[in-house]
């Protein structure tokens, strides 16, 4: 049982007056704006978006600064902002096809029409540490190609779907639930598993990825394709009585294709796996879609091995970190008065085995 | 005659950078508000597997505004982020581009918002053009 405490109001402002004397740091290093952490932190941007489940790269540039760099911390920020917001409607589902793609590649297809496009990529780069950097200076403009008349970018799987090589994804129309508003039951369907690992931690959820990997619920997964860009999104206004577009976000989505699995009823498939996240990234949505797979065993016929990936409850309990950092760090904060009761019970404990020994003597 | 729909004119005024349509609208014309400039979040939702079941992704920003124009037309706007007269000025808009000087509006205001749109966009597109790759199998084991 935890029971409050008093005081420390003294202590605790000066601490927090301190704390934002460390954050701005040497004053006379140029303080940083949030508008340089949009544009040159963006990957750090696109995390806590996606974390913190709220697309506003302002809000997140601001958390990042406010947190001191702690993305944990910024998403936390982020999360308690957002449920201060109305929710005014849910977005009629992305249309990820028709994304303005900056990056889509596929590790099964070679050929896919419409190429493939590397984008603002880490791969490939030799991960040497880049001294130019220290010094400030221009940056040359990134090469341009024509483009042609626009292409369309069909998902690459639609092509192994069109032959029945891989299961279908049947639409639906569907009311998802919605986990910021019911309290999480198991077992969850795949809706609401998705809507957890999309906003679940990106090293918790790469961790159980690699663990699939490595034989753990293995699943043998194939990037089918993986695509960063631009969506639109729309919404339909009730006192319009049609959909408009409120916006363009930036989306990573990764599908894979896996083992396949077959019965007596029905020939062999491929099998998907599917990762959809706010911002570039693709860490995040590649673990998310082979973790998406691992859970989806007994949907597909398979043995449970008893793998974390694939224990859904072990992984929907664990893998928000703004629940777990909260749980986690609270058992620093004081519990005196607990650690008294523990403190009384071992040392009557310890007496009495003491009067035991003594009498046995 | 313009032959632009609603639909598309609210969709550019809310991909509309706030300061490029305060830039291209000048000053406000008279209006009064109907619903105040509200923020609030959308739920946005993707598909499982691309085009399976909806499952809820996360929320997005969003500010809504409706009002009314001295003349009794009413402008809607529904506009991604946090900035409450970004959402006025669409909503101003919105309304203008119903009334008798629509195609004055989309010549001076819409227009120029689709044409920057497109720039942006084919900067984009050509950039992603230059890193297309063509990967080739090699083949093992061939003198």
């Amino acid at each position: 049982m935890y029971v409050a405490v008093k005081g420390g109001e003294r202590a605790i402002e000066n601490a927090h007056a301190w704390l934002a004397k460390e954050r701005r740091g040497d004053p006379d290093v140029p303080e940083l704006s949030t508008a340089q952490i949009r544009e040159q932190m963006a990957l750090a941007v696109n995390r806590v978006m996606a974390e913190g489940s709220l697309y506003d790269p302002d809000l997140a540039a601001l958390a990042i600064k406010q947190a001191r760099g702690d993305l944990i911390e910024a998403i936390f920020l982020i999360r308690a902002y957002r449920t201060t917001l109305p929710r005014l409607m849910a977005s009629t589902p992305v249309d990820t096809a028709v994304m303005a793609v900056t990056r889509r590649i596929s590790a099964t297809f070679k050929d896919a029409p419409g190429g493939q496009i590397l984008g603002p990529t880490f791969d490939y780069t030799h991960r040497l540490l880049d001294f130019a950097l220290l010094a400030e200076g221009e940056v040359p403009p990134a090469p341009t190609a024509l483009t042609g008349p626009a292409q369309d970018m069909p998902h690459i799987l639609s092509f192994l779907d069109r032959d029945g090589l891989i299961e279908r994804a049947a639409p639906s129309d569907e009311i998802p639930p919605d986990l910021t508003r019911a309290p999480l039951e198991l077992p969850a369907d795949r809706a609401l598993r998705l809507q957890a690992l999309t906003r679940g931690d990106e090293g918790f959820v790469l961790g159980l990825a690699y663990s699939t990997q490595r034989g753990y619920g293995r699943n043998h997964a194939f990037v089918g394709e993986l695509r960063i860009g631009t969506c639109p999104v729309e919404v339909d206004i009730p006192e319009l009585g049609f959909a408009v577009e409120i916006g363009e976000i930036e989306l990573t989505e990764c599908e894979t294709v896996n083992q396949f699995t077959g019965s007596k009823s029905q020939p062999p498939q491929f099998t998907r796996g599917y990762g959809l996240t706010f911002g570039q990234t693709e860490r995040k949505a590649i673990s998310m879609a082979l973790v998406d797979r691992a859970l989806r065993w007994r949907e597909l016929g398979e043995d449970f091995t008893g793998a974390p990936a694939q224990d859904e409850e072990f992984v929907l309990s664990h893998c928000d970190n703004i629940q777990a950092t909260g749980f986690l760090e609270h058992i620093k904060l004081p519990h005196y008065v607990d650690f008294q009761a523990e403190l009384e019970l071992i040392r009557s404990v310890r007496a009495a085995a003491f009067a035991s020994r003594e009498a046995a003597e | 005659m313009t032959t632009i729909t609603r639909r598309d004119w609210m969709g550019v005024l809310a991909r509309s950078a706030p300061a490029r349509l305060a830039h291209l609208l000048g000053a406000t014309p008279q209006h009064s508000i109907l619903r105040n400039p509200e923020i609030g979040a959308v739920m946005v939702r993707g598909r499982a597997g691309a085009t399976g079941a909806p499952f809820n992704l996360g929320e997005m920003t969003v500010t809504r505004c409706t009002l009314q124009l001295e003349d009794g037309l009413i402008g809607h706007a529904y506009v991604q982020g946090r900035d409450k007269a970004h959402a006025i000025r669409a909503a101003i808009v919105d309304a203008q581009m119903q009334g008798p000087d629509a195609n004055d509006i989309f010549a001076r205001i819409v227009s120029p918002l689709l044409l920057d749109e497109n720039v942006r966009k084919a900067a984009i597109a050509s950039k992603a053009a230059a890193t297309k790759v063509e990967f080739f199998t090699m083949v093992r084991g061939v003198d």
